[in-house]
C-alpha cells in the first residue's frame, strides 16, 4: 500500500488536483498497484500545484506541476516508488522556499489529512487544548496576552486585552466568532486553514471559548470559498462525533458575497439576520455584540495561533517578530509573481525579501512597478520602499499597512491611474451605504478619475479627488470608506507620471 | 410526491437564531432565485416585516431575484487577478458569450458574474463555474473555459 498525497485545496483543484487524483487512481489499479489517496491541503507554493507527493521509504517524494496527461507517463517512470522524472522535485520540504519559512500556525497544513483527527493528533494536535483545560479562563488570557499576539485580520489590536474584555464582561451568554469572510484581493491563509487543517482552526476556538466563558461559536466564512465552506463544516462534524468539542456548539454561516460583512460589525449585523451595514461603535463587541452578548471576534489566523501558544508557551511565540509585532505572519504572495504561495515568517523580513529573493520576481518576466500589501485597501508601494520591514507601525509609517498579509505585485505595465480607479470602484461597489462619505464619495470618485484620465482639467480635478479622499479618510464609519484613499493617494503619490493624461494641457 | 414547497424549506432554517441569511440561501439553493411569494413567506414565517427581508435580498450579491442562466460563471474581477491578465479574460469572455458582467446569454446557457477574490491569487485569472474553482485561465485553458460554458 503506497499513500499518494493529492491537495485538496482550492487552489490544486482550480488546476485539475480532483482530474489528477482520478487518474492515478484508475491508473494504479490497471496496473494491480495497492495506492491509497489522500486528500491532503496545500503546501502553499502554488505554482507546484497540483502537488503529488508519494509516500516512500525515504521520505515523501514531489512531482508537480502534475496535469491529468502527466499520470501515465509518471506511472511508466515508477513515480509511486519515487523514481526519477522531469517534474519530480524530490523532498518538498527541502525547496528554499519551505526552508526559509518558520512554520507555526502552517506547521501541518499540506502534510497531513485535514480530516483525519487522528493525523492531527499525530501532528501535535490538541496539545493547545489540553494544556488549556488545565488553566484556569484568567490563566488562558494572560497566556494569549503574553504572546504579544495582534489580531491578524488587519487592526492589528493586542488580542489578550480582546480576549481579558470578553472575559471579565459579565453577561448569561457570550459568543466567539471567527470572521473567516476574507476578502481581501492577494490573500488566501484563511482559506489554506478551513480547507487543510480546519480541526486547528475548531482548537483556537474551543481553546478561546473556554477563556471567555463562551458556550457557541460561529465561524462565518465567505459563499465565494465552496470548498473551505465544505471541508470546514466536515471537520466539525467529525470533531463532534469524536467527543472533543467539550460543549461547546460551533455553527457555520456562509456569508452572501458581501465584502463590507469582513468588518466585523457589518458581520455580526448579517449572522444576525439582517443587511450587513456597519454599526457605529461603542459598544465594542467584546461588550455587546452577537445578539447584545459580549462577543469575541477574530479572523482565523488570531485563533489559529492560539494552539501553539498554549502548547509551546507564550515565550516561543513571544521571542519571535519584530518590534511591537510578536511571533509569527502566514504572509501570501500573489500577483505577478514567480513564486506565489503561503510564506510564513516572523514579522521583520523587508519588502523586498518577500517579492524579489522568495516570491522571484514577476512571472511575466518584466520588473516589478508596484506591490500592493494588505488587500483592496493597502496602499500601493513602488520599488523605492523595499526596505520596508514587514511590521504594522513601519508599514503604517510608510503610508500603508499590512493588513491581513496579502502581497500582490504588478510588473511594468499597469497603468497605476486604473487601479487607483478601480480602488475607488470596488469601494462604490461594496459600500453598505451607512455613512455618506463612503457611500457618496466613492462614486464622485470614479467620475473624478474618469475625468483624469480623460485629460479634464486634470490640476483642479486632482485637487478634487485630494479632497474627496480626505473627507473619506476622516468621515467614514468604517475601513471601507477610511482606506480607500490609500491606495488611491500612495498612487497618486509614488506615480505621478500615470495621473497625466497623454496630451493634456494643465488647465 | 409533491414537490417541495417553499414553506418547507423555510422551516427547515427558521429556528436558528438570525434565520434570514440561512433561510434566503436555502430558499436559493433549492428553486435557484428568490421569488416575491417565497420573500413574502420567510417573513411571515420570521415575524420580519417584508421591508427587511427586501432589504437583505436587495443588499448580498449572491441573492438573486430572477432565474439565472444554467450555468453560472463568477470571474475574479480583484487586483491579484488584474495583476495577472484578469482584465484580457473578462473582455474575452464578454466578447466571447456576447455579454457583459451580471448579464446572462439569451440562450439561458450561462450567467456572467463579477466576483471579488477567490483566494486564488497566485493562480489567476480565476472564477468559479457552478462552485467549482478554475485558474490559469489564460490561452489554451481561458479557451476550453469558453468551450465548456458555452455549451
Amino acid at each position: 500500500m503506497t499513500r499518494v498525497f493529492v491537495p485538496r485545496d482550492s487552489a490544486a483543484v482550480a488546476v485539475g488536483a480532483d482530474e489528477v487524483a482520478t487518474a492515478i487512481a484508475e491508473t494504479a489499479a490497471r496496473a494491480g498497484r495497492e495506492v491509497r489517496i489522500v486528500r491532503n491541503g496545500s503546501r502553499g507554493l502554488v505554482s507546484l500545484e497540483p502537488l503529488v507527493e508519494v509516500e516512500t521509504p525515504n521520505g515523501r517524494i514531489g512531482y508537480g506541476p502534475v496535469a491529468p496527461g502527466d499520470v501515465a507517463g509518471l506511472a511508466a517512470s515508477g513515480f509511486l516508488d519515487g523514481a526519477d522524472h522531469p517534474l519530480r522535485i524530490g523532498p518538498p520540504g527541502s525547496l528554499p522556499f519551505f526552508r526559509k519559512q518558520t512554520r507555526l500556525t502552517f506547521a501541518r497544513c499540506g502534510i497531513t489529512d485535514p480530516l483525519s483527527l487522528d493525523d492531527y493528533r499525530a501532528h501535535g494536535g490538541l496539545h493547545g487544548l489540553a494544556a488549556a483545560r488545565a488553566l484556569a479562563p484568567e490563566a488562558i488570557v494572560e497566556a494569549i496576552r503574553a504572546s504579544g499576539l495582534r489580531g491578524r485580520g488587519g487592526a492589528g489590536f493586542p488580542a489578550g486585552i480582546k480576549w481579558d474584555t470578553v472575559r471579565t464582561t459579565p453577561a448569561a451568554r457570550k459568543f466567539v466568532v471567527c470572521n473567516a469572510d476574507e476578502g481581501d484581493s492577494g490573500t488566501f491563509a484563511d482559506r489554506m486553514i478551513l480547507e487543510g487543517d480546519p480541526f486547528l482552526l475548531i482548537e483556537g476556538l474551543l481553546i478561546a471559548a473556554r477563556a471567555v466563558g463562551a458556550a457557541k461559536a460561529y465561524v462565518y466564512i465567505r459563499s465565494e470559498y465552496p470548498l473551505a465552506v465544505a471541508a470546514f463544516s466536515e471537520s466539525v462534524a467529525i470533531a463532534a462525533a469524536a467527543g472533543v468539542l467539550d460543549g461547546v456548539e460551533i455553527e457555520t454561516r456562509v456569508g452572501a458575497g458581501a465584502y463590507v460583512c469582513g468588518e466585523e460589525t457589518a458581520l455580526l449585523e448579517s449572522l444576525e439576520g439582517r443587511r450587513g451595514q456597519v454599526r457605529a461603535k461603542p459598544p465594542l463587541p467584546a461588550h455587546a455584540g452577537l445578539f447584545g452578548a459580549p462577543t469575541l471576534i477574530h479572523n482565523v489566523l488570531t485563533l489559529a495561533a492560539a494552539p501553539f501558544i498554549l502548547a509551546q508557551g507564550p515565550q516561543a511565540y513571544a521571542a519571535l517578530g519584530f518590534d511591537r509585532s510578536r511571533g509569527t505572519m502566514p504572509i501570501q504572495l500573489a500577483g505577478d509573481v514567480r513564486n506565489g504561495g503561503l510564506f510564513e515568517a516572523p514579522f521583520g523580513i523587508t519588502l523586498g525579501e518577500l517579492v524579489n529573493d522568495i516570491g522571484g520576481g514577476t512571472e511575466s518576466g518584466g520588473p516589478v512597478r508596484a506591490v500592493q500589501v494588505g488587500g483592496p485597501l493597502g496602499a500601493y508601494f513602488p520599488p523605492a520602499l523595499f526596505d520596508t520591514p514587514f511590521d504594522y507601525e513601519a508599514f503604517a509609517a510608510r503610508g500603508g499597512l499590512i493588513g491581513h498579509g496579502g502581497v500582490v505585485v504588478f510588473a511594468e505595465g499597469v497603468d497605476m491611474a486604473e487601479q487607483a480607479r478601480f480602488a475607488l470602484e470596488f469601494c462604490a461597489v461594496e459600500s453598505c451605504g451607512k455613512c455618506t462619505p463612503c457611500r457618496i464619495g466613492a462614486r464622485r470618485g470614479v467620475e473624478t478619475m474618469d475625468r483624469i484620465r480623460a485629460g479634464v482639467r486634470p490640476a483642479a480635478n486632482l485637487e478634487t479627488l485630494r479632497d474627496l479622499c480626505e473627507t473619506m479618510r476622516d468621515g467614514s464609519l468604517c475601513a471601507l470608506g477610511g482606506l480607500t484613499p490609500l491606495p488611491v493617494m500612495s498612487a497618486l503619490t509614488h506615480f505621478p507620471e500615470d495621473f497625466r493624461a497623454p496630451g493634456a494641457a494643465e488647465a | 410526491m409533491a414537490a417541495i414547497s417553499y414553506q418547507d424549506v423555510i422551516a427547515r432554517h427558521a429556528e436558528v437564531e438570525g434565520a434570514l441569511l440561512p433561510v434566503l440561501q436555502a430558499l436559493q439553493a433549492e428553486f435557484g432565485w428568490i421569488s416575491d411569494e417565497a420573500a413574502a413567506l420567510a417573513a411571515e414565517a420570521l415575524n420580519l416585516s417584508r421591508a427587511e427581508v427586501h432589504g437583505a435580498l436587495t443588499f448580498y450579491h449572491d441573492l438573486r431575484r430572477a432565474p439565472a442562466g444554467r450555468r453560472v460563471l463568477k470571474l475574479c474581477r480583484a487586483e491579484a487577478c488584474q495583476a495577472r491578465g484578469g482584465r484580457t479574460a473578462q473582455a474575452a469572455l464578454e466578447a466571447a458569450l456576447g455579454v457583459d458582467m451580471g448579464e446572462t446569454t439569451p440562450d439561458g446557457a450561462v450567467t456572467l458574474e463579477p466576483a471579488y477574490c477567490l483566494g486564488l491569487c497566485a493562480s489567476g485569472p480565476a472564477a468559479l463555474l457552478d462552485e467549482r474553482p478554475v485558474a490559469r485561465l489564460t490561452g489554451g485553458r481561458l479557451a476550453t473555459l469558453i468551450e465548456t460554458v458555452r455549451g
